[in-house]
């Protein structure tokens, strides 16, 4: 029940992009296509996860004991843009498929908001690792489901005729703007 | 000779139904809850759903004519719908101002910066009242008293609560304290026909029904939304209810009570914001369905109906790409 309330809270009421509005980068980079948003959002959930389980360790086994809680920001910086970068190293040498779907993706959230976002919030919240986890990968899918719908959205709004002045990014910020307005519905629902 | 001979595409035989028809059908149809709410809240219904509809055209005219300096569409009723679904989505003594402010966004942002009728993925009248509800909180909640200050307009009343949001407050217990003097039951006749508390056109689903059915037998909505989003209302409602009756209110009283008759009829039928096929009409229809009765009973917002369908408004896209009907000759056959 604990963890159904932190799946539920994660992908819809708090959602990353749509309510705590973090990640918006990517969300309106990478959504003009299903396809390529289908990919943003399995290299967010896959470097999300990892990254949580990191960090957390990080947190736990170096920072508390050594009482250098301070130093967070920068230590998780710089864990996750390592980590990243290491993961993208090994992926291309040890699964050549699997770096051709998620490659393109990898530099593009080292260093993003929603990544270092969640890592943070697990601490924040006081979450075991299981919790973070669950967390982590929960945050991850509310953020496929802002993102692929959306770039639903945009996929459809490309074959009309949208004002020529609205062309574009003005018409992607409205749409995500009223996307928001309507995921206000899930407001106090954990 | 040349005059006589027209070359053009197919469909050569072309039936009645245009997007004016369309529209003034289902302005028609929304007559018999205007009545109600004339007949329940007075001369500020009359008031509000004038100015609703006088700002959406008013906006789409003006914008048309000075921003977007295309031709004029403001005939083909379609704003004139936004208007009076807009008006119907709140209270009768909401001020101009915050109407105006409402017509705006519904108009202005959720359908003319998509480029007009037929691009704008959310329906336009709810996200007007999904705006005005985040903007001005209070005034979006305080309904007057049915009865209380017909053909004096204008007048503070005391304010009566809707049954959603008694239940949302007091649970099921609460719901008897509805009508005056305070009944043991929900009397489900007085939310049938209208004699409740609520938002201008949400209160009587009898009228919603008559308007409803209008449409189906004008051939302007099929009856798969409307009835499988309900059936999924009152089959996710019912089932918390056979779980629990004395937390969860019935699956009757959430069919009739609030903006669930006006949203599965008006608005989730939307022709332009819901799926193409009948698969992508039940799926849209199921899980809106679904999204209402969870917002209500789990939400902090007492009515979900509104917000459930904007969601699915969002998913339309993806559910057309994923649920486009076979092409006729593929995939045969031949045992």
């Amino acid at each position: 029940m604990e963890y159904l309330i932190i799946i539920i809270g994660a992908i819809f009421v708090n959602n990353i992009v749509l309510v705590q509005f973090l990640g918006i980068c990517p969300f309106l980079g990478v959504s003009t296509k299903i396809s390529t948003a289908t990919g943003m959002s399995a290299a967010v959930m896959f470097v999300m996860t990892l990254a949580t389980i990191v960090t957390y360790l990080a947190q736990t086994l170096i920072l508390d004991p050594l009482h250098i809680e301070f130093m967070r920001t920068v230590t998780f910086i710089l864990v996750i843009a390592a980590l990243v970068q290491m993961v993208e190293l090994i992926m291309k040498k040890v699964s050549p498929p699997l770096y051709q779907a998620l490659g393109v993706f990898l530099p593009l959230i080292t260093t993003n908001c929603a990544i270092m976002g969640v890592a943070i919030l697990v601490i924040k919240k006081d979450f075991g690792l299981a919790e973070s986890v669950v967390f982590a990968i929960a945050t991850a899918i509310g953020f496929a489901i802002a993102l692929i719908v959306f770039a639903g959205i945009r996929e459809k709004l490309d074959l009309l005729d949208v004002p020529e002045a609205m062309k574009g990014a003005p018409i992607a910020l409205i749409t995500a703007g009223l996307l928001s307005l309507a995921f206000m519905g899930f407001s106090g629902m954990v | 000779m040349s005059n006589k001979l027209i070359v053009s595409l197919s469909p050569h035989e072309k039936g009645e139904l245009s997007v004016e028809k369309v529209m003034w059908g289902v302005v028609i149809a929304l007559m018999p809850s205007f009545a109600i709410s004339v007949y329940t809240f007075g001369f500020d219904a009359i008031k509000v759903v004038l100015l609703s509809v006088v700002f959406c055209v008013g906006i789409e005219f003006l914008i048309q004519k000075f921003m977007l300096k295309s031709e004029t569409t403001i005939l083909d009723g379609s704003a004139a719908i936004t208007g009076i679904l807009l008006a119907f989505n709140v209270p009768s003594n909401i001020p101009w101002w915050q109407l105006l402010a409402g017509s705006v966004v519904a108009i202005g942002i959720s359908k003319m910066a998509f480029g007009g009728l037929g691009k704008n993925p959310f329906n336009p009248a709810l996200v007007g009242r999904a705006f005005m509800l985040a903007s001005f909180p209070v005034e979006m909640t305080t309904w007057p008293v049915p009865f209380s200050n017909i053909w004096s307009p204008a007048t503070d009343a005391i304010t009566a609560a809707t049954p959603l949001g008694r239940l949302a407050e007091g649970g099921v217990k609460a719901l008897g304290a509805l009508t005056d003097p305070p009944v043991e039951a929900v009397d489900y006749i007085d939310i049938f026909i209208g004699k409740v508390g609520g938002s201008l056109g949400e209160i009587s689903a009898a009228a919603i029904l008559i308007g409803g059915l209008y449409m189906l037998y004008k051939k302007i909505i099929t009856w798969h939304i409307p009835v499988f989003y309900l059936l999924s209302l009152a089959g996710f409602s019912g089932l918390l209810w056979i779980i629990d009756p004395s937390k969860y209110a019935d699956p009757l009283f959430h069919l009739l009570a609030g903006g669930a008759m006006l949203g599965a009829w008006f608005m989730a039928t939307d022709l332009v914001t819901s799926p193409m096929s009948v698969k992508g009409q039940i799926i849209f229809a199921v899980l809106g369905g679904l999204l209402c009765g969870a917002i209500r009973i789990y939400g902090s917002y007492p009515e979900g109906c509104s917000y459930s369908i904007l969601i699915m408004n969002a998913f339309v896209p993806l559910i057309d790409k994923y649920s486009k009907p076979k092409r006729f000759g593929k995939e045969v056959n031949y045992g």
